[in-house]
């Protein structure tokens, strides 16, 4: 029961990364390709009606996770107080610019809301990387379960590092390119014309920025957390993952030069869902390693609720995701289809 | 009480309350909307769906605000709250992650359809989605409230070996006894705000003489929500959440009234200042009796006082609960009044003449947002000195490693960054304001 709500909450993590990534994603490109204000709007044309909703998927994973494993929700929302506190600011900038921009006409206003939207998204990317290389690495935790991490101490990799060190930079960094490729694919899907030739080719560009840094995230991973590999050794089902981020990268390669949007597409959800699922296959059973003591570590079975709560949890959860997925299906279907460039057709 | 606890609480009260502004009023406002939006489908006047276009303007600005503030509110559990979302997570979680698998997603979806949609899904289906944004927001009303009736009525639980919270039963969560009242009084305060709010709105027009057919409109609908919802949060809802927090927290009932001495015939008290030093009221004024027979419907019955409790049982902040339960009351009534004397105006097809009623209306849509905060003011003071109730003090559930310094840090940024939000904010809803409803048909 303890594993089958890891995989949940691993689950609806990667839901997250994947939808809003994209979105995310469109707020990185957002200054670099949106050169002029039609060029802007249309970009967040693709996405004004579903950001809100990719968002949820945080929320609800958050929430899952308080009531699956209260335990890792204390120790980990206040171990990482401060960045935590920094991601929600940037969130609720990002909100603010998307749907302020478009409330006045006057360029200074829109000026002013493009670089907080972009900024933002680029920040929460980072930062969203960077707290995954925190859980790959692991936290000072102490025998009580609970840690304290400051934003930064020396940068380097040490027990007691803080949330920013050269390893957890790196993930971000990986995780900033691929959800740039992610939002470029996104882009090029959703629009026609003279964007969507540059979004393809800022997606060729990124591309090389994913392989390089994976394959160093790689090689740093396997040398700062060795023990990522035993589940593999144990379990060599589990090598379809990377397969799958292989095959995922290749697709990000070849799609897009032949123009086959959708297609590039999925391939960079393939990379992101394989890379999320090799991770979590290979941290398992750990939810929060610790990194001062291997006995502290969180795992699913010492920080999770009781069998009955989790058991009532699951028949909920079940429901609730089926409609959840027929809202999402019918949104995406009733907002398919390319965007119509500039200003036709006004937002709210 | 030490630092970080003192910053911890500030902390929540101040952004929870803040967010509070915000889906206060959506809440509502959805109703409002779908009734509308019905009385276009069934009477074709185009008035009626213009009138919808201009109040789901109003609308997405609040819910986007209630987004964004909602936010912070689900991850302080774990950031500020630490060791109670460790004691509490297994059952409490439960409601806070219903909330965003079944409302969240449904209201956003929806909420996204009803706004960009309306060419695309037709008349029946628009108001389909609108129907659907105010289920999601009123069942996430349901939810968020229910999670709160558990703080402060604790059941279907037992306390496991490691000494946290688990659920025994999730129907005794769902259907705790303390969430029906406090539900429908809640989502009943918050249409008794939407009314106010658009009939305030409407009585502007009328003054200002423009728009004149939406304002009538608009005070028209404003003022009919608001008897009926002013009516709902004072009987039954008011009067029985009064009987529960007397069943099951005597001691914060009288506080709340400012009882010191437990008494036989207990009276009423309108008006007083608690001497918390002195254990009495100051310039009391009183109706005798009343107090027994509201909680319990006989003019002698016993009502126990402060006295009749350990000092370490009281809650900790005696004079600003009393004041808040006042103001709540206080206002309650004044609300009924002010309907009740538009509502015979407009009967009397005398209410569009009557400057001074329109003045009335027009000025006070802020009260309801006092008087719903005032509320919560009472619930979340009147349950200390416990985090839940009778289980676990408040002292006990802060985060362990997070020190006031850092918390000092956060509750200064979220300070500046809501006063930021509030000025854009209430620069948007004037300037939507003042748009106006009329050269919307001419928009879409
Ligand atoms: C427009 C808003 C509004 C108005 C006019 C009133 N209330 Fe209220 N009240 C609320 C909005 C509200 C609320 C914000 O919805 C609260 C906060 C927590 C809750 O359950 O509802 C609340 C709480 C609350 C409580 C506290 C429950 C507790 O301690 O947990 C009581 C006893 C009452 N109300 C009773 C009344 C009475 C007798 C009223 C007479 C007119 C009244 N309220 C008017
Ligand atoms: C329904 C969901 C709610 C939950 C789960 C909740 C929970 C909490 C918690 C955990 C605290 C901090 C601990 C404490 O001081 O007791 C708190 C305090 C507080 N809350 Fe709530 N709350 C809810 C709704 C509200 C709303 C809507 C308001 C106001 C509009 C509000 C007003 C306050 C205030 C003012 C405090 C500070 C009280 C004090 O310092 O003693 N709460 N609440
Ligand atoms: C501690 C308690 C609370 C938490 C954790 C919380 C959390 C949230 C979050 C995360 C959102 C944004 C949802 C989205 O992205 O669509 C939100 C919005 C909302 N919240 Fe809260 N909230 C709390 C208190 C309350 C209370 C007390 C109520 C009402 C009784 C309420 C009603 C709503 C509604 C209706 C929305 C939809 C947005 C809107 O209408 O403005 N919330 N809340």
């Amino acid at each position: 029961m303890e594993t089958l709500w890891f995989i949940i909450v691993a689950f609806m993590i990667t839901m997250y990364v994947v939808l809003d990534g994209f979105d995310l994603g469109v707020g990185v490109l957002y200054l670099l390709l949106g050169t002029s204000d039609s060029d802007r709007q249309t970009m967040l044309k693709t996405i004004a009606p579903f950001w809100d909703g990719n968002e949820v998927w945080l929320l609800a994973a958050g929430g899952t996770l308080y009531f699956a494993f209260p335990m890792l929700y204390a120790s980990s929302f206040s171990g990482f107080y401060l960045p935590l506190m920094i991601v929600l600011w940037l969130l609720m900038l990002r909100g603010a610019g998307i749907e302020l921009r478009h409330q006045l006409h006057h360029p200074m206003w829109k000026s002013f809301w493009d670089v907080v939207f972009s900024l933002s998204s680029v920040l929460l990317v980072v930062f969203f990387g960077a707290a995954l290389g925190n859980v790959i690495r692991g936290v000072p935790l102490h025998q009580d379960g609970y840690f304290f991490e400051p934003l930064w101490t020396t940068f380097t990799v040490v027990p007691e590092a803080g949330i920013l060190d050269w390893f957890t930079v790196l993930i971000g960094l990986v995780a900033l390119f691929t959800l740039t490729a992610h939002g470029a694919h996104y882009i090029s899907m959703k629009t026609t014309g003279d964007i969507q030739i540059r979004a393809r080719s800022y997606a060729a560009m990124s591309w090389w920025g994913v392989l390089l840094t994976s394959i160093l995230a790689l090689v740093a991973t396997s040398s700062i957390r060795p023990e990522i590999w035993n589940n593999y050794a144990e379990h060599p089902w589990g090598y379809i993952f990377p397969l799958g981020g292989i095959l995922g990268l290749a697709g990000m390669y070849i799609f897009p030069s032949r123009g086959k949007d959708t297609s590039s597409f999925l391939s960079s959800t393939l990379f992101i869902v394989s890379m999320l699922s090799a991770t979590a296959f290979g941290l398992y059973p750990h939810l929060l390693p610790s990194s001062t003591d291997p006995q502290y570590s969180l795992t699913v079975y010492n920080a999770a609720a009781q069998h009955y709560g989790l058991s009532v949890g699951l028949l909920w959860w079940i429901v609730g995701m089926l409609l959840a997925g027929g809202y999402f299906t019918y949104l995406y279907r009733s907002f398919r289809g390319k965007v119509s460039s500039g200003a036709e057709g006004e937002m709210y | 009480m030490n630092d970080a606890l003192l910053i911890d609480r500030l902390q929540f009260g101040f952004t929870i309350a803040y967010h509070y502004i915000f889906p206060q009023l959506t809440m509502g406002l959805s109703l409002v909307i779908v009734v509308l939006k019905g009385m276009y489908l069934w009477k074709r006047d185009e008035r009626y769906n213009n009138a919808t276009r201009f109040l789901a303007r109003i609308f997405a600005i609040n819910f986007f605000v209630g987004v964004i503030t909602g936010i912070p509110m689900e991850f302080q559990f774990g950031t500020n709250w630490a060791r109670f979302s460790k004691f509490a997570g297994g059952v409490i979680g439960q409601t806070l992650a219903m909330e965003g698998v079944f409302s969240f997603f449904l209201e956003s979806s929806f909420l996204g359809l009803f706004l960009f949609g309306e060419e695309k899904l037709g008349k029946r289906g628009h108001f389909v989605s609108a129907l659907l944004v105010f289920i999601g927001s009123w069942l996430s009303g349901y939810l968020i409230v229910a999670t709160n009736a558990w703080m402060q009525h604790p059941v279907g639980y037992q306390i496991a070996s490691d000494g946290s919270a688990q659920l025994t039963s999730f129907w005794d969560l769902l259907l705790n006894p303390w969430v029906g009242w406090q539900y429908v009084h809640t989502m009943s305060g918050s249409v008794v705000t939407a009314g106010f709010v658009v009939a305030s709105i409407g009585a502007y027009y009328v003054l200002a003489q423009r728009d004149t057919d939406y304002g009538k409109l608009f005070v028209h609908v404003g003022v009919v929500t608001g008897i009926i919802a002013s009516i709902i949060v004072l009987f039954p809802t008011g009067d029985q959440q009064g009987k529960n927090v007397a069943l099951h927290q005597p001691v914060t009932l009288a506080a709340m009234e400012g009882l010191f001495k437990t008494k036989e015939g207990a009276e009423l008290t309108l008006i007083g200042q608690p001497d918390i030093e002195g254990q009495k009221m100051d310039n009391p004024l009183h109706i005798p009796n009343m107090l027994s027979f509201l909680t319990y419907n006989r003019w002698k019955a016993e009502v126990k006082g402060l006295d009749a409790f350990p000092r370490d049982q009281w809650p900790d902040n005696i004079p600003l609960l009393y004041y808040s339960y006042h103001i709540m009351v206080g206002l309650g009534t004044i609300f009924i009044a002010i309907t009740v004397v538009a509502g015979y105006l407009l009967w009397r097809r005398r209410l569009f003449s009557s400057r001074w009623m329109l003045w009335i209306l027009m000025l006070s849509f802020p009260f309801p947002y006092i008087a719903n905060t005032a509320g919560w003011m009472t619930a979340e003071l009147g349950r200390q000195p416990w985090l839940a109730y009778g289980i676990m003090r408040t002292v006990q559930g802060t985060s362990p490693t997070v020190s006031a310094g850092n918390g000092l840090f956060t509750l200064l940024g979220f300070l500046g960054m809501y006063f930021v939000i509030g000025v854009l904010f209430l620069f948007l809803m004037i300037k939507k304001i003042n748009h106006g409803p009329e050269k919307l048909l001419y928009e879409t």
